[in-house]
């Protein structure tokens, strides 16, 4: 078991790999009343074309089935896994995302029964026809939900604006007509691939003893048989580096209408290190403009263009990276406009030493106001972990990014040609 | 065990409470200002956090108050408004990094700093001639505050939620919304709403809450010499005497819109509020009916039945309300309500075990331990106790959930009546698609 100290932020962390290939991280914290565990595999709904586990051949599974095997690992032949957390008294969820299926619960008290709980329901799956047929119906309503949804179709809307290849374009649960046509042996095939140890990562925050909570998972893993895996072949189309359309217009009975401005930021895979730099920039560059404390949210705001939800958010990830700018505006045509002409003018921007700093201060302050949060911790801990990057070792990197690096970025950071614009209107 | 280390003490015109910890690597200041709901002041008290946001005398527009934000190493401010059973509260929220975490060469004290500038931004907004807020502010901020307003409406669970309270709280304080009135908006301005604010400050209950690692003493002496008003709390019960309204049939609501999904809201009056003893088994209730994925409502409407991706209930603590709330088909509206409508007789009848109970409460007491695990969780759960005017410490409230028994919850159930049925459903013929341009 590996020990790392990070004395500055105060924070331990054990990690070992198992035998039988699961990653695992413990961070023990005896302070705290809460323990959040954490049981992630590397498979999203955007790994719709694959080689299955043990075959030759690709191929491509019905959209949102990701989503859908989510929701039936909690369902074993004889009994509801909501239960049996609910016994040990703690709450379990689950969610998918483009590229995770993450299973948690959260507990204070019986925490090594809760952790076995969680890595035995999600390693022993069981599917049935019925059981499979019964699901529609719940995820049917899922779906329906979002749809009503303004915020939610902004968000995918911008997505696909920006993604005319890359299955991230795919909405993560799929569509009602997608989900009709999944069947228990299309559940089989994706979790026998996907869910294998070497492809996933468990991560416990809270109140336990680091050595013998290792020790209780090794043996827990110590009981399966799993057979031997290869790398995981998954196959995705070539994606150009400019956006698919330049501006989406969706139809929904809104009262105020929304606009996002999106910003396609990556479409290769990264090596580990240009991935933070990367991500970390992108963040810093878009709350240097955007925050309360930013010149264009300023200028947004003056012009009677902006709402009280205006947001935005960054990411990057596996082969994808992107940045939604928007909320709800009365004039989505004007805010679309200023806010190109705004992106644009960076080119010629740029950042002074001094408001780089304050930058930097920010971004270590929040982060560490973010490591508040066990979710968080495991959350950050097994993304950065997939992506090849010690999570805390962000505090070094973010007080290590120089002015240059910064001021590098900018200058190439938007081109015309990377920007969509997703609108959604009443008429 | 989670044992909660809360000092109290009445000054200044005030009550400061203090809770010591080192599980976070933040420190939390909370300003509480809390008055009875009112229907002539709702939209300026709503209006306010919006307009206090935008700046104070010394950092005078929105970006210069947020700059020096960031320059305390990204501080947090947020200032809100929310409905309490029959109060309305303004929070002030500030959240400062721990100094000890940070590499600061210079010896500044951002704790210190952290305190004048919430006092800055209380006791100092930016003023016009020192009796008005700036009316360019105002003028935008109503606009923001009336989108607000109007943006609800694309919230279908919140729109529900806001409508089935509406209907079902006629004629009652509660039934004014947290955010206020569109229509009242245009009497506002500038010196109208400063003028309320002035009286916010001094009349207001006011609770200031400060939860971290701190030298306790040092902190009460800068909070003494930092934050003074005249005012005198008032120890008097607030609870008005608004009678008990039981309905002798349920009123039935339904609203028709262009949804591609139906929301099924049901309000039942508990007529048992946080105060009163039998709270706690009244929570007990809520956790075996609706509050849990292990509930009767999760279990029938969902898990059985497919009708639904949820199916919930919550409480309404203050009030004494329970809210049943779920996402269904529109043509499930008959079958759903009488699924829901079951599981709340087959509590009334004891139909459950005891080692469910004894399970519920294990999940209760579970989450209420999450909540004390969490700097604004531990505030609000605290804050409760003020706003009923009670004093139970958590382990006492902890022990009255254990005790709770069956016979408990059948008596509490038999207190529970359905009031109203709300029902947002699809207009007739809708087609399922939404449209691309």
């Amino acid at each position: 078991m590996k020990k790392m100290n990070y004395e500055m932020i105060q924070e331990t962390v054990y990690s070992k790999i198992l035998p039988n290939g699961l990653t695992v991280y413990l961070i023990p914290k005896r302070e705290r009343a809460k323990t959040y565990g954490l049981f992630t595999t590397n498979y999203g709904s955007m790994d719709q074309t694959f080689v299955p586990i043990g075959e030759e051949e690709p191929i491509t599974v019905p959209d949102g089935i990701a989503h859908f095997l989510e929701h039936k690992l909690f369902e074993k032949e004889d009994r509801d896994v909501f239960a049996d957390f609910g016994r040990l008294g703690a709450s379990p969820n689950a969610y998918t995302s483009f590229t995770k299926t993450a299973y948690l619960f959260s507990a204070t008290d019986n925490i090594e029964a809760n952790v076995e709980t969680l890595l035995d329901f999600v390693q022993d799956p069981y599917f049935s026809e019925a059981s499979v047929e019964k699901e529609k119906g719940i995820i049917t309503q899922e779906i329906k939900m979002y749809d009503d949804q303004p915020d939610w179709q902004s968000f995918i809307g911008t997505v696909q604006g920006m993604f005319k290849n890359h299955p991230i374009k795919i909405d993560i649960a799929g569509t009602v007509e997608s989900i009709q046509t999944i069947t228990k042996d299309d559940l089989y095939t994706c979790y026998h691939t996907f869910y294998h140890p070497t492809n996933m990562t468990l991560c416990v925050v809270g109140n336990f003893e680091a050595e013998e909570m290792m020790t209780f998972i090794e043996e827990n893993q110590m009981k399966k048989q799993f057979v031997q895996a290869n790398e995981i072949k998954r196959s995705f189309p070539e994606e150009p580096a400019e956006v698919a359309m330049k501006e989406r217009k969706i139809v929904m009975p809104v009262s105020i209408a929304q606009c996002t401005v999106g910003v396609k930021e990556v479409t290769t895979k990264l090596s580990a290190e240009e991935f933070i730099k990367r991500d970390l920039l992108q963040e810093i560059i878009l709350d240097y403009y955007f925050s309360k404390a930013g010149k264009f949210y300023e200028k947004l705001y003056d012009e009677n263009l902006i709402s009280s939800n205006f947001s935005f958010s960054t990411t990057v990830d596996r082969n994808f990276g992107y940045s939604l700018i928007g909320g709800q505006t009365t004039e989505p045509d004007r805010f679309a406009d200023k806010m190109i002409e705004l992106l644009l003018s960076t080119n010629d921007d740029s950042l002074s030493e001094e408001t780089f700093l304050r930058l930097k201060n920010k971004k270590l302050g929040r982060l560490l106001r973010a490591m508040n949060s066990l979710e968080y911790l495991a959350n950050e801990t097994i993304h950065y972990h997939i992506n090849g990057i010690d999570f805390f070792q962000l505090s070094d990197i973010i007080q290590s990014l120089t002015l240059d690096e910064a001021n590098d970025f900018l200058k190439d950071w938007i081109t015309e040609d990377k920007l969509t614009v997703c609108k959604i209107v009443a008429k | 065990m989670d044992a909660i280390n809360e000092k109290t003490i009445v000054t200044n015109g005030f009550r400061l409470h203090m809770i010591p910890t080192t599980k976070y690597k933040t420190i939390h200041f909370v300003v509480k200002f809390k008055a009875l709901l009112n229907r002539e002041t709702i939209t300026t008290r709503a209006l306010l956090p919006y307009v206090l946001r935008q700046g104070t005398e010394n950092y005078p527009t929105e970006r210069k108050l947020q700059i020096k934000l960031d320059e305390l190493y990204g501080a947090t401010l947020s200032i809100d408004a929310a409905k309490k059973g029959n109060h309305h509260i303004i929070s002030f929220r500030l959240e400062v990094a721990n100094d000890k975490l940070i590499n600061e060469t210079n010896n500044r004290s951002l704790i210190e700093e952290a305190i004048n500038f919430l006092k800055e931004v209380i006791f100092a907004p930016k003023t016009v001639e020192q009796k008005s807020f700036d009316p360019q502010i105002v003028e935008r901020e109503k606009k923001t505050l009336q989108h607000k307003i109007q943006a609800i409406a694309d919230d279908k669970m919140a729109y529900a939620n806001m409508r089935l309270i509406s209907e079902m709280c006629a004629g009652e304080l509660y039934e004014i919304p947290v955010y206020g009135y569109e229509k009242d908006l245009g009497n506002i301005t500038a010196t109208s709403a400063y003028e309320y604010y002035q009286n916010m400050l001094t009349e207001d209950d006011l609770d200031i809450y400060i939860l971290g690692d701190f030298d306790q003493q040092l902190l009460q002496n800068t909070i003494s010499a930092t934050f003074q008003r005249d005012h005198q709390p008032t120890e008097h019960d607030v609870e008005l005497t608004e009678g008990a309204t039981i309905r002798k049939d349920v009123k039935e609501v339904i609203e028709k819109q262009p949804v591609q999904q139906a929301k099924l809201h049901l309000g039942y009056r508990t007529n048992t509020t946080f105060r009163d003893e039998d709270y706690a088994a009244l929570q007990v209730f809520n956790g075996l009916y609706g509050s849990f994925p292990s509930s009767k409502l999760f279990i029938n409407v969902r898990e059985k039945n497919s009708l639904a991706y949820y199916a919930a209930s919550r409480l309404e603590s203050h009030k004494g309300l329970l809210i049943v709330f779920s996402g269904i088909a529109s043509e499930d509206y008959e079958k759903a309500r009488e699924i829901i409508e079951l599981q709340m007789e087959a509590m009334k009848k004891g139909d459950f075990t005891e080692q469910e109970l004894s399970e519920t409460k294990g999940l209760i007491m579970s989450s209420l331990r999450e909540t004390l695990d969490h700097p604004q969780g531990t505030i609000e759960l605290l804050y409760q106790q003020v706003i009923a005017n009670t004093k139970l410490t958590i382990n006492e409230y902890f022990e009255r959930i254990n005790q709770v028994t069956k016979e408990d919850i059948i008596k509490i159930a038999e207190k529970i009546h359905e009031d109203t049925v709300y029902l947002l459903t699809a207009e007739e013929g809708q087609t399922d698609e939404e449209n691309e341009l």
